[in-house]
């Protein structure tokens, strides 16, 4: 098992290598430059040189003004290294700005990610039980308006109803404005409200498939005839569904789960912009848009690194349900 | 019946079939002969389809002694398979029904009529009174859960003698030492993955003993084998019936099969027994002309042909079956009296019994 993992780290060491590189020709041939730009403002200011020569100035400033196979492998000795230099857009360290960010959306993602499971399991598992009774047609359509809605549609939907008609919460935001006047409970709380709306958003929109795909593979490992053996051995229902059945539909499922943790620290982009959530996915987009070369370029490789990673944690957990993938031992 | 009648329908022997307070006189019964393990008498099984109502098993009859096995022969698709999941309540629900007759179940001091009991009772006697060992070793057994603990659960369930933890573990070796498998112990704690077919199928064959049961469905359980193991498997089985005295019902299309282990053979066709008697009466002089045609397509060794001899036609449909004998348009005795109502039995000798209007001429 060690010697696996250890084949499959050095492997995404690999693919990491390339991927940084794709992103970073990606991120030099941008049209939205951000040297360009600086340059425009600034010579446009009285008595200021001319453009070409800011330009020409910047670029040595901001270490622009190498070949793109040169650039990529300072960019890379930087990675390693693990200095991730300043954010050109925030003027603060990018590690610094990417901690404050990133913890909302870790907290937003994954608390979505844990009520999706808590309901898209069970009825996924009660509609397959059931298959063509009314509890199973009301659960996959529930399951298709879920996945059919936008979430531009939905969140402005949630916004009108419960902030504009009800005005149960802010229409957006992370904080009230009397948020710095509480005391930390208060705090607490405030943040939590705020992040009603933006959760069920992601929720309702991303249950349907989580759902589905649980309904999907409960009804095929139902017809298994392993199923049908745990029946011919007398076995209650509850156990043929909740113990027989439910450990096979795990296999997949863990799979999917696993596959879905870098985009816990993806953030929610368009969901954060809409209820003007600071998070990462958030700032992730101001900072692409402005061509913030570190910025940008220690995010896409932290989810690149983080993708391989859950890949690998998959993997590993796939064999700790599934005992006919157990390697090595 | 349309769609909705249909429907409505299935969903009323379902209910009823769910019920969980049935007082035990509904589903008691008598056994005609003590020393039946179980006797189907007129079972019928229907299957409620969106194309139309499909009589899997019409009237089939038959009787299976303690201690003693039969075989159930006929092509895919006769309802042999169907009999068998009806005695165990396995049938394709809501859509497979037994709509009449009776199976009834020997259960030493009383005996149950399956088609009426309800799901709650029907799960105790599962794996405990009757139990099954199904066609695929592949695929029948859970592939998450080690061998031994497939085993221990259908004890655990079932048996109240062992209690604790170690006297289950002791049984569960026991068991996969009389199906003979060599290192039990290692065994125990493998997964389905790891095992042969034949291993596989002497695991389900320990699962199917394990409570000592009055009867075992064995559902074509060398189909999936390979000649050699099929032979092991079929001496298992066979040693096992001496040893426990468990009746077997075994349902094959192999003739070899029948001839090998089998004390009675019940032929059936498009869902009816055609013949039934012992294995002598029935492979040394076939009555039914579709048994005959089934003895004369298997090859013979020492017997040189160009190509085997088939039956010609094919079955009727399920859905419209004609009032007349079903194996009329095949039969290459037919005669004008087939075109009446359906042949009734007749009994050759106190064991051997036809339905066939040959017979009745002849005699």
């Amino acid at each position: 098992m060690t010697r696996y993992i250890l084949k499959r780290l050095g492997i995404s060491v690999i693919i990491l290598l390339f991927v940084v590189f794709i992103i970073y020709v990606l991120m030099r041939c941008l049209p939205a430059s951000y040297v360009e730009n600086m340059a425009l403002q600034l010579s446009q200011a009285p008595g200021a040189k001319p453009y070409e020569e800011w330009v020409r100035q910047l670029n040595a400033q901001y270490g622009l003004d190498v070949g793109i196979v040169q650039g990529y492998f300072i960019q890379l000795k930087n990675l390693v290294t693990l200095n991730f230099g300043d954010s050109w857009k925030f003027t603060v360290p990018v590690l610094e700005k990417f901690s404050e960010v990133i913890w909302v959306s870790v907290a937003m993602g994954a608390i979505a990610l844990a009520l999706e499971l808590i309901i898209a399991i069970p009825l996924g598992i009660l509609a397959a039980t059931r298959q063509y009774s009314l509890t199973d047609y009301a659960v996959t359509t529930g399951a298709l308006v879920g996945i059919s809605l936008p979430t531009f549609f939905f969140a402005t939907l949630l916004k009108l109803v419960f902030s504009v008609k009800l005005g149960w919460f802010d229409l957006y935001g992370l904080v009230g404005r009397n948020h710095l006047s509480l005391d930390p409970w208060g705090k607490f709380w405030d943040i939590a409200a705020h992040l009603v709306l933006p959760i069920i958003t992601l929720v309702v929109v991303s249950v349907g498939s989580l759902m589905r795909y649980t309904r999907t593979n409960m009804l095929e490992v139902l017809n298994a005839d392993y199923i049908r053996t745990a029946r011919a051995k007398g076995l209650p229902e509850r156990r043929v569904v909740y113990s027989h059945a439910f450990r096979n539909t795990l296999i997949p499922l863990v799979t999917l789960i696993g596959g879905s943790l870098p985009s816990l620290f993806a953030g929610a982009l368009i969901t954060e912009t809409l209820f003007a959530i600071p998070g990462i996915g958030y700032t992730s987009y101001q900072a692409m848009i402005a061509g913030d070369i570190p910025f940008s370029m220690f995010y896409l490789t932290f989810l690149a690194a983080l993708t391989l990673l859950g890949n690998l944690l998959s993997d590993i957990a796939y064999s700790l349900v599934d005992p006919r993938v157990r390697v090595g031992t | 019946m349309n769609k909705q009648q249909i429907r409505s329908y299935t969903k009323l022997l379902e209910r009823q079939r769910r019920k969980t307070n049935v007082p035990e006189r509904c589903y008691r019964t008598q056994m005609k002969d003590t020393g039946n393990a179980v006797e189907f008498d007129n079972l019928q099984v229907q299957f409620f389809t969106d194309n139309g109502i499909v009589k899997s098993v019409d009237g089939v009859s038959f009787c299976v002694p303690t201690g003693k096995v039969v075989g159930v022969v006929g092509e895919s698709g006769c309802g042999k398979s169907v009999t068998s999941l009806a005695l165990m309540q396995l049938l394709q629900r809501p859509q497979g029904q037994i709509v009449g007759g009776e199976i009834r179940l020997n259960l030493q001091d009383k005996a149950y009529d399956i088609a009426k009991t309800p799901e709650a009772v029907m799960r105790q006697l599962r794996g405990s009174a009757v139990s099954m060992i199904f066609q695929e070793p592949m695929t029948a057994l859970n592939p998450v859960f080690t061998v031994g603990r497939q085993i221990e659960e259908v004890i655990s369930f079932h048996d109240r003698r062992y209690a604790t933890a170690q006297e289950i573990k002791n049984r569960t070796l026991e068991l996969l030492e009389l199906v003979g498998i060599p290192n039990p112990q290692g065994v125990y704690g493998m997964y389905p993955h790891q095992l042969s077919g034949g291993m596989r199928q002497r695991v389900m064959i320990a699962i199917a003993i394990a409570c000592n049961p009055r009867l075992v469905v064995a559902d074509e359980p060398t189909t999936a084998l390979d000649v050699t193991i099929q032979a092991q498997i079929l001496e298992l089985l066979a040693s096992l019936r001496d040893k426990l005295g468990t009746a077997i019902l075994l349902i094959t299309h192999d003739l070899g099969v029948v001839a090998g282990i089998a004390d009675l053979v019940v032929v059936m066709y498009a869902g009816r027994v055609v013949e039934q008697g012992t294995v002598q009466e029935i492979l040394s002089c076939p009555a039914h002309p579709y048994t005959i045609g089934l003895l004369a397509s298997k090859p013979v060794v020492g017997k040189k042909t160009d190509s085997l001899f088939s039956i010609p036609g094919s079955v009727p449909d399920p859905v419209n079956l004609p009032k007349h004998c079903y194996f009329h348009s095949r039969c290459s005795h037919a005669t004008q009296a087939c075109t009446g109502e359906y042949p009734a039995e007749i009994q050759l000798s106190p064991t051997h019994k036809v339905s066939c209007y040959k017979e009745n001429t002849h005699g």
